[in-house]
């Protein structure tokens, strides 16, 4: 018989292990430090600044930064421009919101169906998604003229189209109409990939239990992809209120002020009227409403999200 | 507070400070420009321009190069920055704004005002005034009024392009219309006659009649070229009254509005037409625009018509400033004295219509201007230049731009009530007008 003797491992000296321990910590800190850095340079430190300069006076062309207190607040309450302005982005946040999530749902509807042709039809509403924004635009503008390709289309079947781009509601709907092209692809894939993602056999557990189609998909579909539906909700009303390209080429905010959205609006006050000042002070209250309605969205998602419940 | 919070809050403090000190201070005084010192090394000069054009950067780059060689102590190089011209005021105020001031810059005229009352630019009066040879006083009065403030001149109008009217005689003649030109001998050169013939042509053609070029219903102030005839202005000549509603105004935006929906002899907004390209019978425009014309066409070009308080020359200018904030104000000053001498203005006449009373004659302009004859330029540009008078400009234009655009919208229909728009523009204009 051969004797064994157990023996307690050796522990590694205290210093050996306190070094490994900061090398792990060492390794960690680099992998995140790009990350961490960037967001400090590029987002932290941005929206530090932008708060102070909206607490200034600052006259670009004299050359002149005056602390100016909350003098920049207390004009944004005064100002009609600024309230034109947060109007003209609620009609374009609400239909914009509206229009592009009801069309993505419905086209993503349609292409999880065993059909022929989908695939075309899935390319030919994503391809604008690839598309320069700006180029995009302005092929639209040329469509949207008055004597442009659409009014040529109507005016061949025998109907007089209005000047899209020169009255205030038409205008509006114009703008918001070609957002919602350009992007309605993109959130059409993510409803299609939550679709797919449905278990067939709830659906078909539903199905023998007698439950239309409708029903189907009102109590079974939406209550499985509304995390997506949250998703896509936030990424289009946040979305809605950083507009701008679309604005500048297509009305430049008119007519008149009724497609000068906020986003417009602090670029006006900010680069036409050299108001930089002022124009932080509204970028800080965008990044208010911005933050504000993500947080109402993410709040609110217990009551109506199938996971959170 | 700990040392350690203590110090990072010194650390973002500074960090802070740093991004204002790089761009946001600066010197708010309005300096003069003087007798440049020669620096240690020679610098590096930088003028923002809105042209693209080759042959004129290479002609600014020629005079600036002698520059440096005659100044090979005091500068290395010249570099024009060009920059697109429909966001050059923009990006102008924005690397300001970054603390990146060019050394010089070209300067529209509608915002003249806003740059000389801000400080932003050095008087140049001393140095062009002292600089041997410069002839000082051959710069016309009339050119220079815009750039001035008490005693001090702020930029140099190195372009004073007048506005004419160029016309299609191809498609004027085929409407059976009288020559323009005929009747201008005739003195019954009118703004009636023009709409007449304008609608005439477009009706005949087509296409369009009479087109207030880059107006587009955004840059109403291009109007003034009709208004004028009308001894109209869009404020008081000391800034602080609208005078949009002013009688003389309401009839000129009237007729504009009756030329426009009336009888279709402007074009109606939404409607896109480049009388170069042929699509329409006339055009309001800068004389400097006939070097885009070629040979598809007949045309001819005129002085601006007369409305009821008689003929008004107008020109659109453009001037050279030096900044305060720049690095070498002093040498930038040196260096316009420079650029814009006597024979080097002469050079550049070739494209922009100098403000010296000695170049302003048909011969010098008809050497760079081969597509006009004698006549034409002596009749539009060197008359044209004479008694003219300026687009609207103000201290708050870039306000004032804006917010009448936004208030004249409402007129651009076709059952507008002239009156109470305007009446609604001086409402929102009055404002800004009382806060300069």
């Amino acid at each position: 018989m051969t004797s064994s003797t157990l023996t307690r491992p050796r522990a590694r000296p205290r210093g050996a292990r306190g070094t490994a321990a900061r090398r792990d910590q060492l390794v960690g800190y680099t992998m995140v430090a790009p990350q961490v850095l960037g967001t400090l340079a590029f987002v932290v430190a941005p929206l530090l600044v932008v708060v102070w300069y909206s607490l200034h006076e600052w006259n670009v062309l004299a050359g002149t930064f005056q602390f100016a207190g909350a003098e920049n607040y207390e004009r944004m309450l005064a100002d009609p421009g600024l309230r034109d302005s947060l109007v003209a982005s609620l009609w374009f946040s609400v239909g914009l919101v509206v229009l592009n999530v009801s069309l993505a749902l419905l086209l993503a509807v349609l292409l999880d169906q065993k059909l022929p042709g989908t695939t075309t039809f899935r390319t030919f509403f994503f391809s604008p998604v690839v598309v320069s924004l700006v180029a995009w635009t302005i092929v639209w503008r040329f469509l949207l003229q008055d004597d442009g390709g659409i009014n040529g289309f109507l005016a061949s079947v025998g109907i007089d189209g209005p000047n899209w781009l020169r009255s205030g509601p038409t205008a509006m709907l114009a703008v918001i109409v070609v957002q919602v092209f350009k992007n309605v692809g993109l959130n059409m894939i993510l409803f299609l990939a939550a679709l797919q993602g449905v278990p067939e056999e709830v659906q078909e557990a539903a199905r023998i239990d007698g439950a239309g189609p409708w029903r189907r998909f009102r109590s079974i579909v939406l209550p499985l992809i509304s995390p997506t539906v949250l998703l896509v909700s936030i990424l289009t009303v946040v979305g809605s209120l950083e507009v701008f390209a679309q604005i500048d080429v297509l009305t430049g905010g008119g007519p008149g002020t009724s497609t000068t959205v906020l986003v417009y609006y602090l670029y006006q006050q900010a680069f036409q009227f050299n108001e930089f000042g002022y124009a932080s002070a509204i970028s800080v209250l965008l990044f208010i409403v911005v933050l504000a309605l993500t947080l109402v969205q993410w709040q609110t998602r217990k009551r109506w999200v199938h996971d959170e419940v | 507070m700990s040392i350690l919070t203590r110090r990072r809050g010194l650390v973002a403090g500074a960090a802070v400070a740093a991004v204002l000190g790089l761009t946001a201070c600066g010197s708010g005084d309005a300096g003069q420009a003087g007798d440049p010192e020669t620096p240690g090394d020679p610098v590096s000069l930088t003028m923002t321009v809105w042209t693209a054009d080759e042959t004129q950067l290479a002609l600014f780059q020629s005079i600036a190069d002698a520059y440096v060689e005659a100044n090979p102590d005091l500068v290395s190089d010249v570099t024009f920055e060009a920059i697109p011209f429909e966001d050059y005021t923009t990006s102008l105020t924005t690397r300001l704004a970054g603390g990146n001031a060019p050394d010089l810059a070209w300067i529209l005229e509608s915002y003249a005002p806003e740059f000389v009352d801000s400080g932003a630019l050095v008087d140049l009066a001393p140095v062009l005034e002292g600089t041997e040879g410069y002839a000082y006083d051959d710069l016309l009065d009339s050119s220079l009024e815009l750039w001035q403030q008490d005693d001090g001149l702020f930029a140099y109008p190195f372009s004073n392009s007048p506005f004419a009217m160029f016309v299609n005689t191809d498609q004027i003649s085929a409407a059976g219309q009288p020559d323009p030109a005929e009747l201008v001998a005739d003195g019954k050169w009118t703004y009636d006659a023009a709409r007449d013939i304008a609608a005439a042509a477009a009706k005949k053609s087509g296409k369009q009649g009479l087109v207030v070029r880059d107006f587009d219903y955004q840059v109403w102030e291009n109007l003034s070229t009709i208004w004028d005839g009308w001894g109209a202005a869009p404020w008081s000549d000391d800034g602080a009254t609208c005078t949009f509603t002013d009688p003389a105004m309401v009839d000129a935006m009237t007729w504009i509005h009756d030329a426009t929906f009336g009888d279709g002899a402007m074009p109606a907004p939404g409607t896109t037409a480049d009388f170069f390209a042929g699509d329409a019978a006339m055009t309001i425009t800068q004389i400097s625009r006939a070097s885009v014309l070629d040979d598809s066409f007949a045309w001819d070009v005129v002085r601006l018509p007369a409305g009821p308080a008689g003929q008004q020359n107008v020109i659109g200018q453009a001037g050279i400033g030096v900044f305060a904030q720049g690095e070498h104000p002093d040498i930038a000053a040196d260096f316009l004295a420079w650029f814009t001498n006597p024979e080097n203005a002469e050079q550049l006449a070739e494209f922009f219509p100098p403000p010296r009373e000695s170049l302003l004659t048909a011969e010098v302009l008809g050497a760079a201007n081969p597509k006009l004859s004698e006549d034409q330029l002596q009749a539009v540009v060197v008359d044209g230049i004479t008694g003219a008078v300026t687009k609207p400009a103000h201290p708050s234009f870039a306000k004032l731009q804006e917010t009448v655009r936004a208030s004249l919208d409402p007129l651009w229909t076709a059952d507008a009530d002239v009156e109470a728009v305007l009446g609604d523009v001086c409402g929102s204009i009055e404002p800004i007008l009382a806060d300069r």
